[in-house]
């Protein structure tokens, strides 16, 4: 059993050499390697989870067996084995969708050099998730950011170039604050590694030593990672990022790239500064106020769009809203739900992503509602699949977005009550919102299409129909076995302290 | 009270210029139009981080913490994992500016000009 423990590890370096493998290759080759390379992530990832729900407890891999001052350490509990294999489920199945796209939107050339993002990406994302010292996290942010920039203007057009430079503008001013919030943890503490610096700020709290540098590093910490996941007033760039690259990007940045940073943001606020801390200094309530104006004010957005995938964008806003929302209540019923949020979030957006571009490809390629009339009768399984996104974003049963509105609604009932009345009718109004953009939407696809047009019936590629499958079905088992994963979810919590 | 902040902001100076320097940085980063000015802010404020954890490390008359005539008692030398992960940084902030440097030439060969809110204005129209 001792070696399943490296599988975290090999995850991370299989992922960090492909990207450096993939220059050499052609673009097919690469194509098929990075698509094996994250199936046997996800796979791994699914046995480290076995092994760890099996084992009931968590455990800290030391990088080359160098224990804690001198070697890195990576630490493995239920919660990030579980985040990670969702992820790299998601990440396969949104590759493998946007397939066709990539190969029309980037430039012949570059097409392995997309491949070599894409795993990068995922080498970041399960450093982020597994990391157990702040500075590697820092590091792999930074990647992160990297990849996220060239996967937004791997499409080589004008918006493209345009929105990843205000990606970059805003994810490096968020990435300074982090790594300002870092430094002064360090000067605080004088550690790195997440355990240490959790024991040092216990004991400074109860001496009442650096109440004051305390806060403002808890404050800068999370302002930097709030706008890096773009937290409703510094949401800017997204629409134009998500809108306008490839739908692959698309599809990654919405679902993995932003919740890579909230993950980060909750380990950091249950594994480092410690629950209690964070209560007692309000920053929740910061949280929550900026997630319900971010849940409303991105839904009355994305009912103005007339393009889909910006309408898609803005709900991402939204919904990045609900999350912050579920951490801001500041019980743990409120995390569960914001990371049930985070995954249901992940599955659905992602499909609607992947699911969009299939439907503007039979329409010409525009993106625009008007156009797309019809679009779902001309490629069904593109419609079906939007159609279940959309119903899993609305909140409809059986999904796993009606999953995550109960878990915040139930959270809400054990909140403060002032709490629970403004959860109470953010989530009433915000579903209202979703419904009536999103109904929009499925109506405008569904139109019947005109006469002259029903000769030209779509044949979905084989891809594109096997990543529907897996998103439907991802969605629809979180949807129908919602309990053993929020129980899972608790018990990974549990693990974090 | 204001006294007495005062005097700890002339006893910790290096700290006082890093936050301040951040501050420019970060302001210019955020506000100026130009690019090319956006990414010197960027690297000030950067810079600026690596000299308050620079300064961190530092502890008054001890020596770099490279041993020579075989010294080797810890109270010698000042704290080196600051300085570690300042080299690290450095190299984060390098590549992230090689990135922004090509980003930028990239939009002033398309749009020929390196105000951001002209280039936005000009792509928003469909310009190009």
């Amino acid at each position: 059993m001792d070696f399943l423990r490296n599988m975290p590890f090999f995850c991370i370096i299989l992922s960090m050499v492909s990207a450096v493998i993939i220059s050499i290759m052609s673009d097919r080759v690469a194509r098929v390697f990075s698509l094996c390379v994250i199936g046997a992530v996800s796979v791994m990832s699914a046995i480290t989870f076995f092994y760890v729900a099996g084992v009931d407890q968590s455990y800290t891999y030391y990088m080359g067996h160098f224990p804690a001052p001198w070697g890195n350490e990576i630490r493995v509990g239920i919660l990030e084995a579980l985040t990670a294999t969702i992820f790299s489920i998601v990440m396969f199945a949104s590759v493998l969708g946007g397939m066709k796209r990539v190969f029309i939107d980037v430039a012949p050339k570059k097409r392995n050099l997309y491949y070599i993002m894409v795993d990068l990406l995922l080498a970041a994302l399960l450093a982020m998730i597994y990391t157990n010292d702040l500075f590697t996290g820092y590091v792999f942010i930074e990647i992160m950011t990297i990849s996220a920039c060239a996967l937004i203007m791997s499409r080589d057009n004008g918006h493209c170039l345009v929105s990843a430079m205000k990606y970059m503008i805003m994810s490096l001013i968020g990435s300074g604050l982090i790594l300002f919030g870092l430094s002064m943890l360090y000067d605080l503490t004088g550690h790195l590694l997440m355990s240490n610096i959790k024991e040092v700020i216990a004991y400074n709290v109860a001496n009442g030593r650096y109440e004051l540098p305390l806060t403002i590093t808890i404050g800068l910490l999370c302002v930097g990672i709030a706008i890096k996941s773009a937290l409703f007033p510094f949401h800017s760039w997204l629409p134009d990022a998500y809108g306008y690259s490839t739908a692959t990007s698309s599809a990654l940045l919405s679902s993995l790239i932003s919740k890579g940073y909230i993950f980060l943001l909750i380990k950091i606020m249950y594994r480092v500064i410690g629950m209690d801390v964070i209560v007692s200094t309000k920053i929740g309530n910061v949280f929550f106020v900026f997630g319900v104006i971010g849940m409303i004010a991105g839904s009355v957005r994305a009912i103005a769009q007339t393009d889909v995938r910006r309408m898609i964008a803005y709900s991402s806003v939204a919904q990045i809203g609900y999350i912050y929302m579920g951490m801001g209540l500041g019980t743990e019923l409120g995390m569960m739900a914001a990371i049930f949020h985070i995954f249901a979030h992940a599955s659905a957006k992602s499909m609607m992503f992947i699911a969009a571009d299939g439907l503007s490809y039979v329409s010409n390629d525009s993106k625009e509602f008007r156009d797309l009339s019809g679009s779902a009768i001309k490629n069904p399984i593109a419609g079906a699949t939007f159609t279940v996104g959309a119903c899993s974003m609305i909140g409809i049963p059986m999904l796993a977005g009606f999953i995550s509105k109960v878990c915040f609604a139930d959270a809400a009932i054990n909140a403060p009550t002032v709490k629970l009345v403004i959860v109470m009718l953010a989530l009433a109004f915000s579903t209202l919102l979703n419904a009536v953009y999103f109904m929009r939407a499925i109506i405008s696809i569904y139109r019947p299409v005109r006469d002259e047009d029903k000769g030209v019936m779509h044949k979905a590629n084989p891809l594109f129909i096997v990543a529907c499958i897996i998103f439907v079905a991802l969605n629809v088992f979180l949807g129908t076995h919602a309990q053993p994963i929020i129980d899972f979810i608790f018990e990974g919590i549990d693990m974090f302290a | 009270m204001l006294k007495e902040i005062f005097s700890h902001l002339m006893t910790n100076y290096y700290e006082t210029a890093a936050v301040i320097i951040f501050g420019i940085g970060f302001t210019t980063l955020l506000l100026n139009k130009n690019l090319i000015k956006k990414i010197i802010g960027f690297n000030l404020m950067d810079n600026a981080i690596y000299l308050f954890l620079a300064s961190k490390g530092y502890i008054e008359s001890r020596k770099a913490p490279i041993v020579v005539n075989g010294v080797r008692d810890m109270e010698a030398y000042i704290n080196p994992i600051p300085a570690g992960l300042v080299l690290t940084g450095i190299v984060v902030s390098v590549s992230v500016t090689a990135i922004m440097l090509a980003l930028t030439v990239k939009l002033y060969r398309r749009y020929h000009t390196l105000d951001i809110d002209e280039i936005a204005i000009i792509s928003k129209k469909g310009g190009i």
